[in-house]
């Protein structure tokens, strides 16, 4: 028993000391490399970081339950463009107009409601029709993107609201709005999944669905909360970074789906389902922003980037399975 | 007697549906307008699903091995660029190879990681989608790739040319596909990769080099992408370094509409191509029919889940599913 837990510990920490890695290496290559003045370590640098973390950040933290569950998700980069193109768009409404600033809580309202119908919809289709959520969601990907399309053309939907903008650039003590988004909901989904029912049934469902069914667990309506929550979460992340910027491409989003599941895959969870954590969820998150803000720091051109994360997410699947190996090994004698 | 008869309609439905279902849609859009079925338009859709097809006929192996691949989009993307660049250097005729010999290497990359390491197929060539994006974009320094001379190559060929009043595209994609058709239906190889889909460890059981296998369902896969690269590079004499973006989730939707199953060990090079067809078709019949362009995605949307819907609710032989 001691051992399954001081093997947990190592897992857990795998991603910590990485990032502890990380820094350490770029705060000395940066003293040889870098062409700014600026200390890596820089404290500002560090606050930015976070913020920047933010908008992949939540969407992997949705993308972690939907994995413990066994199941993925393909569309919310998609869900992320429609959110935010309703965001902006339902502001220039008329009568959303006459609202004043009132219209900015309704507008969100509107965003968050688009990914949970979205979610939903994904939902209800694993659940009724039980296809597989990876054919489900990589259809819904298409789908939803045709959706983005046909609602603006090929335009970029704009509309500046500078209360918003005044209140996504704020600072609280210390801390930037979306920041204080990010640590929220890693912190709400932390409590989920570790302190209530439907989180142990969620680890239950992943590790073992026949078992779990027999438990008497209702694993449909599960599945259906958990793909409206990270729809939910999708719209989040479009809400707190189109509340800044003010303007959405119909291409913005794409290839999020592939970044989230990267950052959740190095914090460790399984692919199969039954095992993993939203803390380290965020240590992945961290560790990939962290990666492109040094490498840019130390001067390798930003294509680089895309060439280290493949090969550090291929290289920590390898390190993972000998990991696990070597553990059924020792089971075994 | 009755009952046999439905049974029978509804196996046959189930087996063959995706192709009744291909019929339908081309009598519908026929009817809807009559251009659709002029010889022109359709080697004209023919031809532009054609770098499509090319790739879902290798993802189609793969697929049916048991794995996936998600790399083929960015990996094509290589494919166009270096053979572009490697043009003008060493001519053409070195390029093509050169350019193959690349593409082959990155495969067997992927397929010794999933073949002989045994990593989980979808995270490899998730990061390997990643890798090969970040390949490209070193190569080329972040810049479009163009041909200097455009007027006297006879690199156009492959994307521009015809043979026998035959556009070239088509014409490799019909022999690609015969001919991998042939090696996956009478081969000992393609009983092979069948075996290995459908059930790994009785596959090793019964002595077939599991590993071997895949590693070579990848090299295929790979091959199929650089020629589709080539036909890219052809057709355009130019490209970025995005040119294949997002191509690898519309391939194995194609793949996935022909009725290959995620799990491995099912479905047919002939069915994928049905499945390329029926998508090019659809943007082309929904376009003609004065929908919006973008109003194809959430038609392929409604169609995947349906094939596959249908699919499944055949073997299990109830509509809905049993989750609780």
């Amino acid at each position: 028993m001691a051992n399954f837990k001081r093997k947990d510990l190592v897992k857990q920490g795998a991603i910590w000391a990485f990032i502890v890695a990380e820094l350490i290496f770029f705060s000395i290559a940066g003293e040889f490399l870098s062409v700014s003045e600026k200390a890596f370590m820089d404290f500002d640098n560090m606050l930015l970081l976070l913020k920047q973390s933010a908008p992949i950040g939540i969407i992997a933290v949705g993308m972690t339950i939907i994995m413990v569950n066994g199941n993925i998700d393909l569309s919310v980069g998609a869900t992320f463009a429609l959110a935010a193109i309703v965001l902006l768009d339902s502001m220039t409404w008329p009568f959303m107009q006459a609202m004043g600033n009132w219209a900015i809580p309704l507008a969100w309202l509107f965003a968050l409601a688009t990914g949970v119908i979205l979610g939903a919809i994904n939902g209800l289709i694993v659940w009724k029709t039980g296809v597989d959520a990876f054919i489900v969601t990589l259809g819904s990907m298409l789908g939803y993107r045709g959706l983005v399309f046909i609602y603006n053309g090929e335009q970029p939907t704009s509309h500046l609201n500078w209360t918003l903008v005044d209140f996504a650039e704020a600072q609280f003590l210390g801390l930037h709005t979306a920041t204080w988004f990010l640590l929220g909901v890693v912190l709400l989904c932390w409590l989920l999944m570790t302190r209530t029912v439907h989180g142990r049934n969620a680890y239950a469902i992943g590790n073992n669905r026949e078992a779990a069914v027999n438990a008497g667990i209702r694993v449909g309506p599960h599945f259906l909360w958990n793909f409206m929550l990270i729809g939910f979460l999708a719209a989040l992340s479009a809400v707190v970074f189109y509340s800044e910027s003010g303007s959405v491409n119909p291409n913005d989003g794409m290839l999020y789906e592939l970044w989230a599941i990267t950052a959740v895959v190095l914090g460790g969870t399984k692919l199969s389902g039954g095992y993993g954590s939203i803390i380290s969820t965020l240590g992945g998150v961290i560790a990939i922003q962290l990666l492109r803000k040094g490498l840019g720091h130390i001067g390798a051109d930003t294509e680089t980037v895309n060439l280290v994360i493949g090969l550090i997410l291929i290289a920590v699947l390898f390190l993972d399975r000998q990991l696990n190996r070597k553990g059924k090994e020792e089971l075994r004698t | 007697m009755a009952e046999l008869t439905k049974k029978s309609i509804g196996g046959f439905l189930a087996k063959q549906g995706i192709l009744v279902a291909f019929l339908v849609f081309m009598v519908v859009f026929a009817i809807a307008n009559p251009r659709f079925i002029d010889i022109d338009n359709i080697s004209g859709v023919i031809r532009s699903s054609a770098i499509l097809g090319v790739m879902a006929l290798g993802v189609t192996f793969v697929v049916i091995g048991g794995n996936l691949d998600l790399s083929v989009g960015s990996m094509m993307s290589f494919s166009t660029i270096v053979v572009l660049d490697l043009h003008d250097k060493i001519g053409p005729a070195l390029a093509i190879p050169g350019m193959f010999a690349m593409t082959l290497c990155l495969g067997a990359f992927i397929g010794f990681l999933v073949g002989y390491l045994k990593l989980n197929s979808l995270i490899v060539t998730l990061g390997m989608l990643s890798a090969i994006h970040g390949l490209t974009l070193t190569y080329s320094g972040g810049q479009n790739m163009d041909i200097a001379d455009k007027q006297n190559t006879w690199f156009d060929f492959f994307g521009q040319g015809s043979m026998l009043g035959i556009p070239v595209p088509i014409l490799i994609f019909a022999l690609l596909a015969a001919g991998l058709s042939l090696v996956l239906s009478k081969t000992p190889f393609g009983r092979k990769v069948y075996a290995v889909g459908g059930n790994g460890t009785a596959a090793t059981f019964s002595g077939i080099p599991r590993a071997r296998v895949v590693f070579m369902t990848y090299i295929l896969s790979s091959f199929c992408v650089a020629t589709a690269g080539l036909i890219q590079a052809s057709r355009s004499l130019g490209s970025q370094n995005t040119v294949g973006q997002g191509l690898e989730l519309e391939v194995l939707a194609a793949v996935i509409l022909g009725g290959a199953s995620l799990l491995g060990g099912s479905g047919t090079v002939f069915k994928t191509v049905i499945g390329v067809l029926i998508l090019g078709f659809i943007q082309n019949g929904l376009l003609l029919m004065g929908l919006a362009f973008y109003a194809q995605y959430v038609v392929t949307w409604v169609i995947i889940i349906l094939a596959v819907w249908l699919d499944i609710a055949a073997k299990r032989g109830r509509l809905w599913s049993p989750i609780a």
